[in-house]
């Protein structure tokens, strides 16, 4: 899904969507978000109510639910600045879910202003702000697992740019590189079987390819494939990108 | 615990069938993309404007369909409309009767078993016989397609030779070559007997009555050549405006269906045997039909009827891979097949409203789709429509309490301290089926809510 035609990025400041997985349970890749940001100058600001994107409901088919989440979300981050979220999922909400939803709404001119500012975290650093390059050190072998919220969109390649550009990264390539981890959300626990066998596969795939780490734009798809690893005898060691561009900065 | 019907019918799939459609359809989705990417410079282009021209067709089919009646009957066609799926099977019917047929030769139309006309004219004493290599081998075991190209998808080779055995086709042998010989030699003596011939289309040119149908085993040029009856099966939406549009067309059905650049047999066929014309029927029929494809072209998925038919979103699609096509309960399964099947049913829409469920909303569907349709807009548009109408929908959690919990920032702040009982307690003692389900696959990351907000007040002192 294409992002929409999107406000220009002119100053520094931005409004940071943490997401619902960062808020209850990866702390440590909103704070990385927030340092790789300030990294680049950037002003940060958390707006305290946000809560949830409201993907969630969407897609279960409670579009009535989901509307009250986007609206709540909507008000939240009222403004003109971007909107900066370490999800290509969540943002993919954002900018195409939720005017999907809204058609029919009165209140569609308002969601759409809200997609027009809305950025997923590596396109943001690379079209937003024109950094092409990453400083700093990393000695790894990288597989990216391309999210499927950002098909379509510039963020997987932005990713793939910044992090080949660290010195001591190698990026490797796996199998079947395109398909879906299986997450999906609501589908994870609706189909929970195929849901699973996806995962496994895509762990199979990764496992091969031998990576000393596997990145991904999303904490959804990583929960999924962490979830299933961690009952498996060879666990895959995963990090959000931001974590990854925020450590490599250690050794800048 | 009870998940959804097309992920049980996964789980409980045998391994040979699992692997023989993951293979199956995983090395036609990745010859397919060689092939689109080697030979256009932006496949993404052209499946655009494809996509363009069909969602044109769909939105003028009120002149288009009269245009391209008017062009046949001028060429010495019978045009006949059927809105159902049974007028449809009784217009075949009433043909055959007319001429006194009683043995039907058949081309590949997943149209025909969209109406089931197979039984219908067997009931009605008339035999009908599949004569594409896959279709046979269903009709002989009888099953059902799973793919819309490749219907024996789900089958392996020492499968089908137990079959032929049985059916005194020979003694088993697998080699694939001796499979396809005998169904060969078997077929070609039916052809001669036959008495009519039917095929689908995959195309009809509005401007030229110009009726399209390709195969890569000739058995569609069979039906034709040795019969002297034609009856094609046409879904109203098949149209193109003009025999210019082919030419994109052809190219991209056959890359994105078979990695081919054309399909071996392209037939072009613009009515039956002219004056002083040495081959082809005498008579040529058309038989349009709906069966609700006009309530789909009423609905906010309209989009859906751009399909041509070419399977490259079944072969992409990880849940079809792992479920394979019986799961769908349709004749058209996969990603398109969530979309269409249950529109297709009008009224019993929640007989497969559970069909949109069935994916992941990847977005690979629509990624590959020759005439770019954003399958998973509109699977998120019939989730709506079944939550609207009040479908019951295992497996899928209920919104209701967390939609107010996030639009309450003091709630969602509560939930998020709350929810650390979860490091405490065994999560089994939680009665939350999505818990459950997650849990039946998975472990749980710890709960850390609220700690990225107290990390943020804390720096900011």
């Amino acid at each position: 899904m294409a992002s929409p035609g999107r406000t220009a990025v002119t100053g520094k400041r931005v409004q940071l969507m943490a997401t619902c997985l960062c808020d209850a349970f990866y702390d440590g890749v909103a704070r990385a978000t927030v340092e790789v940001l300030e990294y680049l100058g950037c002003e940060v600001v958390f707006p305290e109510g946000q809560t949830c994107c409201g993907q969630p409901a969407f897609n279960a088919g409670d579009w009535p639910s989901s509307r009250k989440v986007v609206r709540h979300t909507a008000g939240v981050f009222a403004g003109d600045v971007p909107i900066v979220i370490p999800s290509g999922s969540c943002a993919a909400m954002m900018f195409h879910g939720a005017v999907l939803e809204f058609e029919k709404e009165s209140d569609l001119p308002v969601v759409q202003a809200v997609a027009r500012r809305t950025w997923e975290l590596g396109d943001f650093i690379v079209n937003g702000m024109g950094i092409t390059s990453w400083p700093g050190r990393f000695n790894a072998r990288v597989a990216l697992h391309r999210s499927c919220h950002t098909r379509g969109t510039a963020s997987s390649d932005a990713v793939a740019q910044l992090v080949g550009s660290i010195a001591g990264v190698t990026l490797v390539e796996f199998g079947e590189g395109e398909q879906c981890c299986g997450f999906g959300g609501t589908f994870s626990v609706g189909f929970p079987n195929i849901s699973a066998a996806m995962g496994e596969l895509k762990l199979d795939h990764v496992r091969a390819a031998g990576p000393d780490v596997l990145l991904s734009g999303d904490m959804g798809c990583l929960m999924h494939l962490n979830g299933l690893a961690a009952r498996d005898t060879d666990p895959v060691r995963s990090m959000h990108f931001a974590e990854f561009l925020r450590d490599a900065l250690a050794k800048a | 615990m009870k998940t959804q019907p097309i992920d049980q019918f996964a789980a409980d799939e045998s391994l040979e069938t699992r692997k023989a459609v993951y293979e199956g359809s995983k090395i036609g989705h990745e010859k397919r993309t060689k092939v689109l990417f080697d030979h256009y410079g932006d496949p993404d282009r052209l499946r655009e404007l494809a996509g363009d021209i069909k969602q044109h067709v769909v939105e003028n089919l009120d002149t288009l369909l009269p245009a391209a009646e008017a062009r046949l009957v001028a060429n010495g066609a019978k045009v006949h409309w059927a809105s159902t799926a049974e007028s449809a099977c009784e217009a075949v019917y009433q043909i055959l009767k007319a001429r006194g047929a009683t043995k039907l030769v058949k081309a590949k139309t997943m149209i025909s078993e969209e109406i089931e006309l197979d039984a219908y004219l067997r009931e009605r004493g008339i035999d009908s016989l599949e004569t594409d290599l896959g279709e046979f081998i269903v009709q002989l075991d009888h099953d059902h397609p799973s793919h819309i190209v490749k219907p024996i998808i789900h089958k392996n080779r020492s499968q089908i030779a137990t079959l032929f055995e049985k059916n005194g086709l020979g003694s088993y042998d697998d080699d694939p070559g001796v499979i396809t010989q005998r169904a060969r030699v078997h077929l070609r003596h039916k052809y001669l007997e036959a008495d009519a011939g039917l095929t689908g289309a995959n195309f009809l040119v509005a401007e030229s009555g110009r009726l399209v149908v390709v195969t890569n085993e000739g058995n569609a040029r069979f039906c034709l050549a040795a019969t002297r009856c034609h009856i094609a099966l046409v879904g109203i939406e098949k149209i193109l405006p003009t025999d210019h549009d082919l030419a994109l067309f052809l190219n991209l059905l056959a890359r994105s269906a078979t990695a081919q650049h054309l399909t071996v047999y392209n037939e072009f066929m613009t009515g039956p045997r002219g004056e002083g014309q040495p081959d082809g029927p005498d008579e040529m029929h058309v038989v349009f039909v709906d069966n609700g494809r006009t309530d789909v072209l009423a609905s906010n998925c309209r989009e859906i009827l751009r399909c041509i038919r070419c399977g490259a979103c079944l072969n992409v699609c990880p849940v079809y891979r792992q479920a394979g096509g019986h799961a769908y309960r349709s004749v058209y399964p996969g990603p398109v097949g969530a979309v269409l099947s249950p529109l297709l049913l009008g009224k019993r829409f929640p007989e497969k409203a559970d069909l949109p469920k069935a994916s992941s909303l990847c977005g690979a569907c629509n990624e590959v789709c020759p005439v770019n349709i954003p399958i998973p807009d509109l699977l998120l548009k019939l989730r709506d429509k079944a939550h609207t109408e009040h479908v019951p929908s295992p497996g899928t959690p209920h919104m209701g309490a967390w939609a107010l919990m996030s639009s309450q920032p003091l709630a969602w702040k509560a939930a998020l301290a709350g929810g650390k009982l979860l490091n405490h307690l065994s999560t089994k003692l939680i009665p939350v089926p999505a818990l459950r389900a997650w849990e039946s696959q998975h472990d749980l990351p710890e709960w850390r809510g609220g700690e990225f907000r107290k990390w943020l007040k804390m720096r900011r002192k």
